[in-house]
């Protein structure tokens, strides 16, 4: 019998962009077991809004984390709504959609170039953060801010886009797409991406469902889920259908990824040419009272924030539930068996996001 | 309102019997969280199926124990650790139970002390 032997995997780590620790128990070459511990960048988020006025908690809630901040933000405002029985004007669930997906796009392209790097493929890495660069000149042109976009405010949003704005933004979107496009056939295509991610990491169907799984990850195992057919923000009113893949395995992860770019830029164009007029926000008074827990489809997969509150202006309790949190069982599994070289691989198909976790 | 959402309160002898319910019927689960309210913590489990979100409430006191899920739903020890760390949740049978290293904050937790007692926070390593 081989002897066993306990490595330490993070906090720090080249593949590791934020801390999480992992606790890989080893035979030879093999993980027997792996055992995830987190809390190194805890920060209390959700204690904080004990002490902050409803509305302005938007600003916290979108600092939950830099790729998906819009999100958070929209995520939180949208559960304070719901409480509060606003009607959100349509034009602002239109820009909201088109703010969401565009997140979306510089995400997956952000975690398309640290899968590359993670299995050496530089100039590929390079590749895709120049593209993205690309999609954060939309961003920074429409809302101000590459990261934080502070967008989103309870009742509404904070900004418009013209007419004229939003037809250059498909437009750009039409042309970087085609570029994206080629990037990503290396993604699907090369025979080396391919040796490093196919049969890698695989989890079924079966067991993504009932680990609780979220996001790619699930869809990448043939489980059609995806929290942006509740018909929150203005997906009631667009027509697409989840993308699956289902051979669960790290490439297709990846495909899944690869194809929600797409997705996404078609859903921009979408949401442009049925975009209404009209107002961006209306004027929200009083407290909430009561509680919701809102969904909302990140890159990463399915948040969840519950809020309840008391009528006064500040909340009794706000949680997040964060995509990568709920991916971490499925983690461990798909870490169990697999070899050490496929660790990194491994672990950046759940694109982990510790500092959602940490909140 | 995007979506209808069903919030079923039990007694903690019932938790078990009801989630077996749902595990049964193919639903995923979403998420656990507890809210400390004064002298109960409230404990909110939800599930989904096809979109339909639902939710199972306890109310406990802070020193009463409750039962972990983990043994039906092996996900839930995530949940169910951090609760027993960050709120100080008693809860019995996890089935990956850290026992106060799931998080590793430099402080003491829990952060919310169910007891005035602060002999329940535990040390970091």
């Amino acid at each position: 019998m081989s002897q066993r032997n306990v490595i330490p995997f993070g906090p720090q780590h080249p593949v590791l962009p934020e801390p999480i620790h992992l606790d890989l128990v080893t035979e030879d070459e093999t993980v027997i077991e792996a055992i995830p511990s987190i809390g190194f960048v805890h920060r209390g988020l959700e204690k904080l809004v004990e002490k902050k006025d409803y509305q302005d908690f938007v600003y916290v809630a979108e600092r939950i984390c830099g790729i998906c901040s819009f999100m958070h933000g929209m995520t939180y405002c949208q559960a304070v709504e719901e409480i509060m029985e606003i009607a959100v004007p349509e034009r602002a669930l239109y820009l909201r959609t088109v703010w969401a997906e565009l997140s979306r796009i510089h995400s997956h392209l952000m975690w398309l170039g640290l899968a590359a790097d993670a299995f050496g493929f530089e100039s590929l890495f390079m590749n895709c953060w120049r593209l993205r660069e690309g999609i954060l000149d939309i961003i920074e042109a429409t809302t101000g801010g590459r990261v934080i976009f502070g967008s989103c405010k309870i009742g509404g949003v904070r900004r418009d886009i013209d007419d004229e704005t939003m037809k250059g933004i498909v437009e750009k979107l039409g042309t970087i797409g085609a570029e994206i496009g080629r990037t990503t056939d290396v993604f699907l295509n090369d025979y080396s991406v391919q040796h490093r991610l196919k049969g890698i990491g695989v989890l079924s169907g079966e067991e993504a469902h009932a680990l609780g799984t979220v996001g790619p990850v699930l869809r990448a195992s043939g489980v059609a889920m995806d929290a942006r057919k509740i018909d929150y923000a203005a997906y009631r009113n667009l027509k697409f259908e989840p993308v699956v893949e289902k051979a669960g395995d790290c490439h297709a992860r990846c495909r899944v990824r690869v194809r929600e770019i797409f997705q996404s830029v078609d859903l921009i164009g979408q949401a442009a040419r049925k975009m209404p007029g009209g107002e961006i926000f209306v004027k929200v008074t009083g407290a909430p009272n009561g509680e919701f827990f809102s969904r909302v489809e990140q890159p990463r997969g399915e948040v969840i924030y519950y809020v309840k509150a008391n009528g006064t202006k500040n909340l009794q309790r706000f949680r997040v539930r964060t995509p990568t949190f709920a991916n971490l069982p499925a983690m461990v599994k798909m870490l169990e068996g697999a070899s050490i070289a496929d660790v990194p691989n491994i672990i950046l198909t759940i694109d982990p996001c510790i500092s959602c976790v940490e909140r | 309102m995007t979506e209808e959402q069903t919030t079923i309160t039990m007694e903690k002898d019932e938790l078990l019997g009801a989630v077996s319910d749902f595990h049964s019927q193919g639903y995923r689960l979403a998420q656990i969280c507890c809210t400390a309210l004064g002298d109960t913590i409230e404990i909110n489990y939800s599930f989904d199926k096809e979109y339909r979100f639902k939710n199972l409430r306890l109310s406990i006191r802070p020193d009463e124990e409750i039962q972990s899920i983990s043994i039906i739903y092996w996900s839930a020890f995530t949940y169910e650790n951090e609760m027993s760390e960050l709120f100080g949740v008693k809860i019995r049978n996890i089935v990956v139970d850290y026992k106060g290293h799931f998080y590793r904050t430099a402080v003491a937790t829990p952060f919310v002390a169910p007891e005035p007692d602060a002999g329940n926070a535990t040390e970091k390593e």
